[in-house]
């Protein structure tokens, strides 16, 4: 464990890409093979199965550090991590070993079958010889959430240059459902064959905003524009007599999306698509909040099904007739999707992403301005000769996103943040004028600067009307600019109205807080963009 | 009723048998000062009472004033009070005040740490009845590592930056804390280079016959090249600006209470935080109010609430005290020095 703790030290000391790269780097030249998977794991988003609960862990710890349970309590939302919060209560250890990190993993997945009592004593004595960023690190194990500031990407680098493999062969290795407890190190990095395991998708390539003039692009016969679908970007992958859905954050979404079961009636195996998975009327998208419905279920009802049936929208082609087809330029890739979604019937559930035909940039720029009455974002470009790389690159693929939706409402809640952000306001909750009332319609976090926040945090101290719970009621005076990219209907929300992707994107010094906007001013953007 | 010996009000905590004020937020005409920090030793007081060991600073800070010294443990009569002042282990010079009218006896702590940190005079425990105590770090988070020990990680730090050529810059406020990192550094290293600020309170501190180790004061002729392998020791709110970015290359480290919380530590976007506080940690709190012996404990700026709560579960009798204290880089997690 020690040499797992010196990485995350060394990771956590620095805001530097280079020097994490470098430690985790050496930490993959070094450290021994299961541990090594581990830490693969750990840093993607993979956990050894929770096997006390969060609740006996705050209660054996407030016990071992001889303090009352609500002194623990009260101390977690000011660290803002729970495993760090017990790391540092508890009293020193007794004892000092060094065993690997995949031994305290071991430890941790023993524990399942055992009782409670035999559960906290093998949690005391893991304490009892960790040292505080040890046992921080053991804690995480169990509360999950590795978020230490080191992403895919970086990991990605780091075994690239470990290994001496190219990061693109190292992005497609760690993709899927792989689980450390199913594989090796050697299995899943040093072994020459990613398709292996049949359900693996491939890295997805992301694009960037286009911040510049698309004129400065080039010549418009270069590039390829189709619309941004505001769905679930995701893998369909036909191979074997199988198929398996991914979403962009890499979960399997198989069963949450059975009508993509019938695509292998259609389509042939070895064939993987890019594209958006979007609720469907059979002609055209439904707004996103239908496809809200269907997210957060594992298991679909008929009902459901028939009121918000999904399809995939396909963008691109990346395997064909078994073969990996990433390396072929855009053109060709699109000619063989057309190819393949032609004859198609209306019912299938996959057809190819329309592209959008335009002969300069100013007739595109009329078409992305309608983007909304399409239910799209904005639009994508794509150079016709670009191959499909992967993660974020730039160059070649662009958002064109349409400029967000604004109102200025008045913040009338703040509550702290977590992590980072601990002992920092950072979570606000905005309202808008109904006749004298303020209405409470959205919560933001983000779009500050630190020192925007920094200074909200001072004022929000000193202006705080009442509190309910970690909740703090602020006089009404500030207004901020809240930036979204829909507005929908919502019985679920007091006002009514649910926003997509609310953020902060003006702090309105500016402006008295009586011209803030009206709740008719809502209404009246949900009537236009609902 | 008799009057109680302090009331608190709005311009802070008063003693009406002597007619004065401890450390007051709002002008009055006779303040007594805990220590010279800005939130506890503000300008337009008529006079100032202090303990002689704070005077230089306080003279340096707030000028012309008329500024009465008293060795610590002397005792002085005013009006119907007994009044003095003992070492409170904050920064040099710092005191708990001690005042006692009628046999009744009450302790204002200041800012206070019980650990010795081998600068400051250190703290010694005061028996009286009502105790109006800090609690900054008021909660069981909060538990310093030996002195000793983050001596060794400092330097270790520093060696290490000397020896990939990159500069070594430390954040801490420039009255207290930036003085006790000097006298844990190593000057066998390299050269200590100071901000101005720094360099002022340490030719004050100097003058008083406190042992610093040499420094140079960066000046905008200095050339950071002649000082290859150095230390630079600024206030917090130089770091980052155009001031520290002469320096090259460099790593950045914060010494303050708060870089015990990962969070803060990630926030300030530092490479190393040192946790060192100039203020008692948890159980330095605890056993300062348990040495007192006293049965009130009145708790000012920190974690009041919750401070409170736990003493009161504990026998003690206790309660919160607003007070307007609280802007050294050890008394909010996000401040940046303004005072210095």
């Amino acid at each position: 464990m020690k040499g797992f703790a010196a990485l995350f030290n060394a990771v956590d000391q620095t805001t530097k890409t280079s020097l994490k790269t470098k430690a985790l780097a050496d930490y993959f030249r070094t450290a021994p093979d299961d541990d090594k998977l581990w830490c693969i794991a750990l840093f993607t988003g993979r956990r050894p199965k929770r096997a006390v609960t969060t609740t006996q862990l705050r209660e054996w710890a407030a016990e071992q550090a001889g303090i009352p349970l609500w002194l623990l309590e009260e101390s977690y939302p000011i660290v803002g991590d729970l495993a760090e919060t017990i790391a540092l209560i508890l009293p020193p250890a007794r004892e000092d070993t060094d065993l690997p990190l995949a031994h305290w993993i071991d430890t941790l997945r023993a524990l399942t079958p055992l009782d409670v009592p035999d559960k906290k004593a093998h949690i005391l004595a893991a304490w009892d010889q960790l040292d505080a960023t040890e046992r921080f690190l053991f804690n995480k194990l169990i509360t999950g959430g590795f978020r230490i500031g080191v992403s895919q990407k970086l990991i990605t680098r780091a075994l690239a240059q470990a290994t001496g493999q190219d990061e693109p062969v190292i992005a497609h290795k760690l993709m899927g459902g792989w689980t450390p407890e199913t594989t090796s190190y050697r299995a899943l990095i040093e072994a020459d064959d990613p398709a292996a395991d049949q359900s693996r998708p491939y890295p997805f390539y992301l694009a960037y905003q286009l911040d510049a003039p698309p004129e400065d692009l080039g010549a418009p016969d270069d590039w390829q524009a189709e619309w941004k679908w505001d769905g679930i970007r995701g893998q369909l992958i036909l191979r074997g007599g199988d198929h398996h859905v991914w979403s962009r954050g890499e979960e399997l979404m198989t069963d949450r999306f059975p009508e993509f079961s019938r695509a292998l009636d259609y389509l042939p195996a070895g064939t993987v698509f890019d594209g958006e998975i979007i609720a469907w009327d059979g002609d055209a998208p439904l707004p996103f909040n239908t496809l809200q419905a269907r997210i957060g279920r594992k298991t679909v009802p008929k009902k459901l099904l028939k009121d918000a049936p999904v399809i995939l929208l396909a963008y691109d082609l990346l395997e064909h007739e078994g073969e990996d087809i990433r390396d072929l330029p855009l053109r060709d890739r699109r000619a063989r999707l057309d190819a393949l979604c032609a004859d198609l019937p209306k019912d299938a559930p996959l057809r190819a992403s329309p592209v959008l035909p335009f002969k300069d940039w100013d007739t595109l720029a009329k078409t992305r301005a309608t983007a909304r009455d399409n239910r799209a974002e904005g639009l994508m470009l794509k150079h016709l000769g670009s191959p499909y790389l992967s993660g974020r690159k730039k160059g070649d693929w662009w958002k064109w996103k349409l400029d967000p939706l604004t109102i200025d409402a008045v913040m009338i809640y703040a509550q702290q943040g977590h992590g980072r952000r601990a002992n920092l306001f950072t979570d606000f909750t905005f309202a808008v004028w109904k006749g004298n009332d303020l209405v409470p319609f959205t919560k933001a976090y983000s779009g500050l600067t630190d020192k925007e926040f920094n200074d909200i945090t001072r004022w929000v101290r000193k202006n705080t009307l009442q509190r309910f719970g970690p909740v703090r009621q602020v006089r009404p005076e500030h207004v901020f600019e809240i930036a979204f990219e829909g507005i929908h209907k919502s019985p679920r929300h007091k006002s009514g109205v649910a926003l997509r992707f609310p953020r902060m994107s003006r702090w309105r010094h500016d402006k008295p807080v009586q011209e803030a906007n009206t709740f008719d001013d809502l209404q009246e953007l949900l009537e236009t963009y609902g | 009723m008799a009057d109680p010996v302090l009331s608190f009000t709005d311009r802070g905590i008063y003693c009406p048998a002597a007619d004065v004020y401890i450390d007051p937020w709002r002008p009055v005409d006779r303040a007594l000062i805990t220590h010279g920090h800005a939130d506890h030793a503000r300008p337009g007081m008529s006079r100032y009472l202090a303990a002689h060991a704070a005077l230089p600073v306080m003279l340096h800070r707030l000028g012309e004033i008329d500024a009465q010294g008293v060795a610590y443990g002397e005792v002085l009569q005013i009006g119907g009070a007994e009044i003095s002042f003992h070492p409170a282990g904050h920064i040099p010079g710092s005191a708990q005040i001690r005042v006692a009218v009628g046999g009744e006896v009450w302790v204002v702590s200041g800012d206070y740490k019980v650990v010795d940190d081998g600068l400051s005079e250190p703290f010694e425990p005061v028996r009286c009845h009502s105790f109006i105590s800090e609690c900054t770090f008021g909660l069981p988070v909060f538990k310093w590592q030996d002195q000793a020990e983050v001596a060794q990680a400092l330097n270790a730090w520093w060696v290490s930056n000397a020896a990939a050529g990159r500069a070594t810059i430390l954040g801490a406020y420039s009255l207290g804390k930036a003085q006790r990192l000097m006298r844990m550094l190593n000057p066998e290293i390299g050269p200590i280079l100071t901000h101005g600020a720094v360099e002022a309170t340490n030719a004050v501190l100097r003058a008083q016959g406190y042992a610093l180790p040499d420094t140079i004061q960066v000046t905008p002729d200095l050339n950071p090249k002649d000082y290859p392998g150095a230390l630079i020791l600024a206030p917090p709110a130089a770091l980052g600006t155009p001031w520290a970015r002469r320096f090259g290359t460099a790593s950045t480290g914060f010494a303050s209470g708060w870089m015990r919380l990962r969070g803060v530590r990630r926030r300030r976007a530092a490479d190393r935080g040192f946790v060192i506080s100039d203020h008692a940690d948890w159980d330095g709190l605890l056993q300062a109010i348990t040495e007192t012996n006293a049965e009130n404990i009145y708790v000012t700026h920190g974690y009041t609430d919750i401070f409170a709560r736990h003493l009161n579960e504990n026998g003690w009798n206790a309660q919160v005290i607003p007070t307007e204290f609280g802007s050294d880089d050890d008394d909010t997690p996000d401040t940046t020095e303004s005072a210095a």
